[in-house]
């Protein structure tokens, strides 16, 4: 399976393509407000067909970003080109892209059919092309038995398909989306996701997204962007992001992870090994990062990647970490557990629940060894 | 629910409805008075109602009021849903608070001075006083009504709907009268009824205002009162009052239905997901 997910992905891959002409670019845009620069610098191209997602915590300047794109906002500096023409002073009105607001925006006075609708009158298409491309995006959406309602008599996630709806009917040649699902609940949530990657595939438009959600984001996404104070920290596929994150603060903003400290003790053929007080042993790790002898530097380690276990390892040469399990959470098919190490570091590792029942499962202030492979740690720099 | 409503409780009621209510009751009551008398009752009768229309001076009168009153709240209406607009859309620039300020001074002005500042100003630029010069003075008052109505239901407006309508590819123009003015609508229409009424009753800056041949109802009614009240003023008093008691239960009606079929709707969709 494995196998055909990474075909599958060589298969589509623009931005490692020299030869793809970007859909829009970002060429060292900036924006100021007085003295906050809430977007710095910041230089991207995003490819046709991608859904792309800026994601970040509050106030990293995504929003602003997306609202750049819009046209809502000018960027202070730089220029954003989109398919080779810049955009500069182009009034939202006379962009070809649409933007789906994080409030939905539905214009209440307005049936669902005129909201939809609203947007190709402002384009003085014919009346019965009009009628015929909200019937489509209306069945599209799944809201067929909702086209004569007022917005105050739906539901948010009927609203939602609603903005989804009004924003696709112009065919826009990239769709904005404001963290789109930010006002539903978990499970639709979880739902509607797969409904827009669905709907984006089948219209091969252009998506990007807003959103602070990173697992939203490891879902939907083909590229992320992490931010963080109005700059890209990095831009990779999710399994990048997740896998070889390229600083702490992306490690630490997407998944859980134990960040473990230490120093360069030899730089071997490959590898590279880490003398760690905290860890409270030596550390050998793929080679990975240029860092000299005595460097400080930091181990990255997802909690799925390490193996707990109440026997230490028979080979003496294996990362093992040694400690005292503090707590332990039960999920049904996970467990997390957190280990005190005996330096005081606290580590938290996660298994799977293979087994239904075990004849003596590790328990509260158990001795316990947590073991992982040269490749599972990412060394990280400053 | 009235048991536990002492004599006290029902006292206070009747002594503050009474209070309210009474002068005004008595003034309905001695409208249908058969008797020339205001004060004595001599049966009832509807005749005064009938020489009200034939009493050419009164009916002249309220017809220049309600003429004075459309063009004043409706130019009023339009000053001041532009500057309630204008004040919550240009952000913060300077001298925005001297400016708001400014927009509602009139509401606490005196009126004996607003009508005096008026009167000064069309002597000294010496515009003969008249119909123009009262339905001037009426929107100057009464514009900042409005502005202060519809800036409050522009704070509560979703500045994204209007953004949606200009990333659909509607220009800001034509974004305020498809989109904006019809949700605000409500405001502007009441802020309306509100210069309205204003002008309706407006007594202190007509009579610093006008001039001959353009007398308000109120204007009239307090010089016949001089001379001693009639039953005539009754009637057209009690007329007033109906106009307005009518007005005022339909807006609540109308605005109480209007809620109740929202209520209604969004539980239907939220029983429905």
């Amino acid at each position: 399976m494995a196998a055909s997910g990474q075909e599958v992905r060589k298969k589509w891959e623009p931005w490692n393509d020299p030869q793809e002409k970007p859909h829009v670019q970002l060429v060292g845009v900036t924006k100021r407000f007085g003295d906050f620069t809430a977007v710095d610098n910041i230089s991207l191209d995003i490819y046709k067909g991608e859904f792309f997602s800026l994601l970040g915590p509050s106030g990293c300047g995504k929003t602003t970003l997306l609202r750049m794109l819009a046209g809502f906002e000018q960027p202070s500096q730089g220029q954003i080109l989109l398919e080779g023409s810049d955009m500069a002073g182009v009034p939202p009105y006379r962009r070809p892209v649409n933007m789906m607001f994080q409030s939905y925006a539905l214009f209440p006075h307005m049936s669902v059919e005129t909201n939809i609708a609203f947007g190709l009158k402002q384009d003085k298409i014919p009346k019965g092309e009009i009628a015929q491309r909200v019937d489509e995006v209306i069945e599209l959406v799944e809201l067929s038995a909702f086209a004569k309602r007022k917005p105050h008599q739906l539901s948010g996630g009927q609203r939602q398909r609603v903005a989804l709806a009004r924003a696709l009917v112009k065919k826009p040649k990239m769709l904005l989306l404001d963290e789109p699902l930010g006002a539903l609940d978990k499970k639709l949530r979880a739902q509607t996701q797969f409904e827009l990657m669905n709907i984006q595939e089948k219209l091969g438009i252009t998506f990007v997204i807003v959103t602070h959600d990173q697992e939203e984001a490891m879902t939907v996404s083909t590229r992320i962007a992490v931010m963080d104070h109005g700059r890209i920290v990095q831009v990779a596929t999710p399994n990048e992001i997740y896998e070889y994150p390229n600083s702490r603060y992306v490690a630490g903003f997407i998944g859980d992870v134990n960040i473990i400290e230490g120093r360069v003790s030899e730089v071997g053929e490959g590898y590279l090994a880490i003398a760690s007080e905290q860890s409270g042993c030596s550390i050998r790790t793929r080679h990975a990062l240029d860092a000299p002898v005595g460097a400080a530097v930091w181990i990255a380690l997802r909690p799925e990647k390490l193996v707990i276990s109440m026997d230490a390892p028979a080979d003496t040469r294996t990362n093992c970490m040694a400690g005292e399990v503090w707590d332990i959470g039960y999920l049904g098919n996970l467990s997390i557990y957190h280990v005190k190490l005996d330096s005081g570091a606290m580590i938290t590792t996660a298994q799977t629940n293979r087994t239904r029942d075990t004849d003596r499962p590790i328990t509260w202030e158990d001795r316990v060894y947590l073991t992982w492979t040269p490749d599972a740690g990412i060394v990280l720099g400053q | 629910m009235n048991k536990g409503l002492s004599w006290f409780t029902w006292s206070a009621l009747i002594v503050g409805f009474s209070f309210l209510y009474l002068p005004i009751i008595l003034l309905i009551l001695f409208s249908f008075n058969e008797s020339k008398l205001v004060t004595v009752w001599g049966g009832f009768s509807t005749k005064w109602y009938v020489e009200l229309f034939n009493n050419q001076g009164l009916m002249n009168a309220a017809w220049v009021t309600l003429k004075v009153a459309f063009v004043s709240s409706t130019v009023a209406t339009l000053l001041g849903t532009m500057s309630g607009v204008m004040l919550t859309r240009f952000g913060s620039f300077r001298g925005r608070t001297l400016f708001s300020g400014m927009i509602y001074a009139p509401l606490v002005m005196p009126e004996v001075i607003t009508g005096l500042s008026l009167l000064l100003m069309f002597v000294a630029i010496s515009w003969d006083r008249g119909f123009a010069t009262v339905t001037i003075a009426h929107i100057t008052f009464s514009m900042c009504y409005v502005a202060v109505v519809v800036q409050s239901r522009l704070a509560t407006f979703d500045h994204s709907i209007e953004e949606a309508a200009m990333d659909l590819g509607c220009p800001p123009g034509r974004t305020f009268f498809a989109i904006t003015l019809p949700i605000i609508l409500p405001a502007v229409v009441s802020g309306w009824l509100l210069s309205f009424t204003l002008s309706l009753d407006d007594l202190v800056i007509a009579s610093f205002t006008t001039g001959p041949g353009a007398t308000t109802l109120p204007m009239k009614i307090y010089s016949q009162v001089r001379l001693g009240v009639t039953p005539e003023i009754n009637a057209v008093s009690t007329i007033l009052v109906g106009l307005v008691a009518v007005g005022v239960l339909v807006a609540s009606v109308i605005s109480r239905r209007s809620e109740a079929n929202r209520l209604r709707d969004e539980r239907l969709a939220v029983a429905e997901t």
